[in-house]
């Protein structure tokens, strides 16, 4: 056999088994073999310590599973052996980007037990500082989404930002990251001098904020052809996983617990908006999420023209004795529906606390959305869903 | 109730209840009667404020069930138990060098009512008309299974991995029941009251100084029992 012939000979030979494997669908030389991938739990896509073990296909994920646990702290437990002041420090660790937020529904789920409604000056000043912290942690968000895609620039303008924004809390509450400044009944403090309009300076700066992650990201090709398409979760999905917040959303579900049920708090003495999107994928998510800081921004800018005057506390016992029964109050916090189902007993602590974090539900459906993408869409399907560590663990 | 001013006398605990009257939960409890029939074993309304079901334990997939396709319930909200009994360590707060107290732990239930010491309870969510409900369940003492509700709503699979963990309640039909948060050898079920505080059991907690009246703080005893 010459040169020729052979040469030809594999040629065709190999022509063959392309054509029977194209058409069969089958590698019949190459044949793949399962692989499992695990990502974390030290991983930048993580926000803390969350490990993902995806078991692959080529670069297909066949099966996905979040491994919880690592940042269990058991505040349900803790919650049992302490009063309830005492409490407040402790929820105010699970999403700690946004501590402020976490405080309140359990704050109103006390003051429901106890028949208190905190005076209209310290309800508003309560909204302030909730959607002062929603800005904080969301535009945290908006700056590491470029990081996930490989963008650098976005973070340090979020971090800059945000700075602004921690700068206030800490100069209304003294904490920057946990504030543990509401009371059963109102609140710590007054706010100090000086701060609604270092306030409204700031809020000008976050609006801008916003516009350029809207030009820097989301009107950037490479992020939407990243975050277009991928990773849809439909209505119904989202529904029954039980996601909140900006998730559900962006599935086209048109609710939002600040305008949808009537809390003592301020959201209504404000005029906003919305927003909702179709498309239910991880681009909608994100564009949720930018037009809230926005709408958070003019809350804010509203309420503060509008604080009332009066008491920011109102009369309670020094000790604090919760009757007995039980309440439920959740928030639309910056993750989503944050929760706390209480039952007392008429002690000085509660008899049992569920806390319902909404990054617990947002991560459950994870499974479900990433099986079948491929490997570097897990990392912006886990980015568009947001979650905090210490939200799912608690 | 409207804020009080400082120099307002009247006690905002003492004042008299207003009479509430909640037409949408009013007609949706009737509404969840006529679904359920014998099923539903108690229910709990507090107007304006919330409502509460406890089902018959046979029947608490298909009413779970029956709620979500009847009435609209299509938000998964939470699944948790809760143990009635009173913790026999107090809030872990005796002197480890005297004798343990002696507690009170009978098994009391709350809004519902209830037989048993163990209770599951979910919240789902009507996500038109934004109301929801509480459902609770007895779980029977000597043998804690449920059926698993994860076909009903998807996102009921790891809370029930949480709650299994938490206080060993078996899900019947449940594809995975591994632990979420401890390890798989750990022994125990944590929220449950008669797993103590470790941290507490070994060092005595200060922070029962935090609960004291304040020196000169002006507040008696007696105005704080009211």
């Amino acid at each position: 056999m010459s040169l020729t012939d052979r040469l030809l000979g594999d040629r065709q030979r190999l022509a063959y088994i392309a054509s029977q494997a194209a058409d069969s669908r089958l590698n019949v030389e190459l044949e793949t073999e399962g692989m499992t991938l695990n990502i974390g739990p030290q991983h930048p896509a993580t926000h803390g310590t969350l490990r993902i073990i995806a078991r692959l296909d080529g670069e297909q994920v066949v099966w996905a599973e979040p491994s919880c646990g690592y940042m269990h702290r058991g505040y349900e437990k803790l919650a049992e052996v302490r009063t309830y002041p005492q409490v407040t420090s402790l929820v105010n660790r699970i999403d700690w980007l946004g501590s402020f937020a976490n405080e309140v529904p359990f704050i109103l789920a006390a003051e429901k037990l106890m028949g208190v409604e905190a005076p209209a000056r310290s309800q508003h000043i309560r909204t302030i500082l909730f959607e002062l912290s929603r800005i904080a942690n969301v535009s945290l968000f908006l700056g590491d989404l470029g990081v996930q895609m490989g963008a650098i620039t976005p973070v340090f303008f979020a971090f800059r930002d945000r700075e602004y924004v921690l700068n206030l809390i800490e100069g209304a509450t003294g904490g920057r990251f946990h504030p543990n400044f509401d009371r059963i009944g109102g609140l710590k403090d007054d706010l100090p001098k000086g701060w609604i309009a270092e306030t409204k300076a700031v809020m000008k700066k976050l609006r801008k904020f916003c516009d350029q992650i809207d030009d820097l990201l989301f009107g950037n090709e490479i992020f939407q052809a990243r975050m277009r398409g991928i990773g849809v979760i439909p209505r119904d999905v989202a529904l029954q996983y039980g996601l909140s917040g900006a998730n559900l959303r962006a599935s086209g579900v048109d609710w939002d617990l600040r305008r949808d049920q009537s809390l003592p708090m301020a959201w209504n003495k404000a005029d906003w908006k919305v927003w909702t999107h179709p498309d239910g994928d991880s681009y909608a998510r994100c564009w949720v999420r930018l037009q809230e800081t926005r709408e958070s921004t003019k809350i804010v800018d509203q309420l503060l023209d509008t604080i009332p005057s009066g008491p920011i506390m109102a009369k309670v016992p020094k000790i604090i004795k919760v009757p007995e029964g039980e309440a439920w109050v959740s928030t639309e916090n910056p993750l989503g529906e944050m929760g706390y189902y209480v039952v007392s007993r008429g002690e000085l602590g509660p008899f049992r606390v569920k806390i319902r974090s909404a990054s617990f539900n947002n991560m459950s459906v994870a499974p479900w959305a990433l099986r079948g993408v491929y490997v570097p869409d897990i990392v912006t399907i886990l980015a568009s869903l947001y979650f905090i560590l210490g939200d799912i663990d608690r | 109730m409207p804020a009080l001013l400082p120099n307002e006398k009247e006690n905002p605990l003492s004042s008299a209840p207003e009479v509430i009257t909640d037409v949408a939960r009013e007609s949706l409890l009737a509404e969840i009667t006529a679904a359920l029939g014998d099923r539903l074993a108690a229910s709990h309304l507090r107007p304006a404020d919330d409502l509460w079901l406890r089902v018959h334990t046979d029947a608490w997939k298909s009413s779970i069930r029956t709620l979500r396709d009847t009435l609209g319930f299509h938000y998964f909200c939470f699944l948790s138990a809760i143990d009635w009994m009173p913790s026999p360590f107090g809030r872990g707060e005796d002197d480890p060098t005297e004798p343990t107290p002696v507690r009170d732990t009978t098994i009391r239930s709350g809004y519902a009512g209830g037989a048993t010491r163990m209770q599951v309870f979910v919240r789902i969510v009507n996500p038109v008309t934004h109301i929801g409900v509480t459902i609770k369940v007895d779980v029977d003492d000597a043998k804690p299974v449920l059926e698993s509700l994860h076909d009903v709503y998807a996102g009921a699979n790891w809370h029930e991995r949480e709650t299994h963990e938490m206080f060993g309640i078996n899900f019947d039909g449940h594809p995975d029941l591994r632990n979420m948060y401890l390890p798989m050898d750990f022994e125990g079920h944590p929220l449950r009251k008669d797993f103590p505080l470790l941290a507490r059991m070994i060092k005595p907690w200060p922070g029962i100084v935090d609960v004291e009246p304040l020196p000169g703080g002006g507040v008696d005893e007696s105005a704080d029992e009211a």
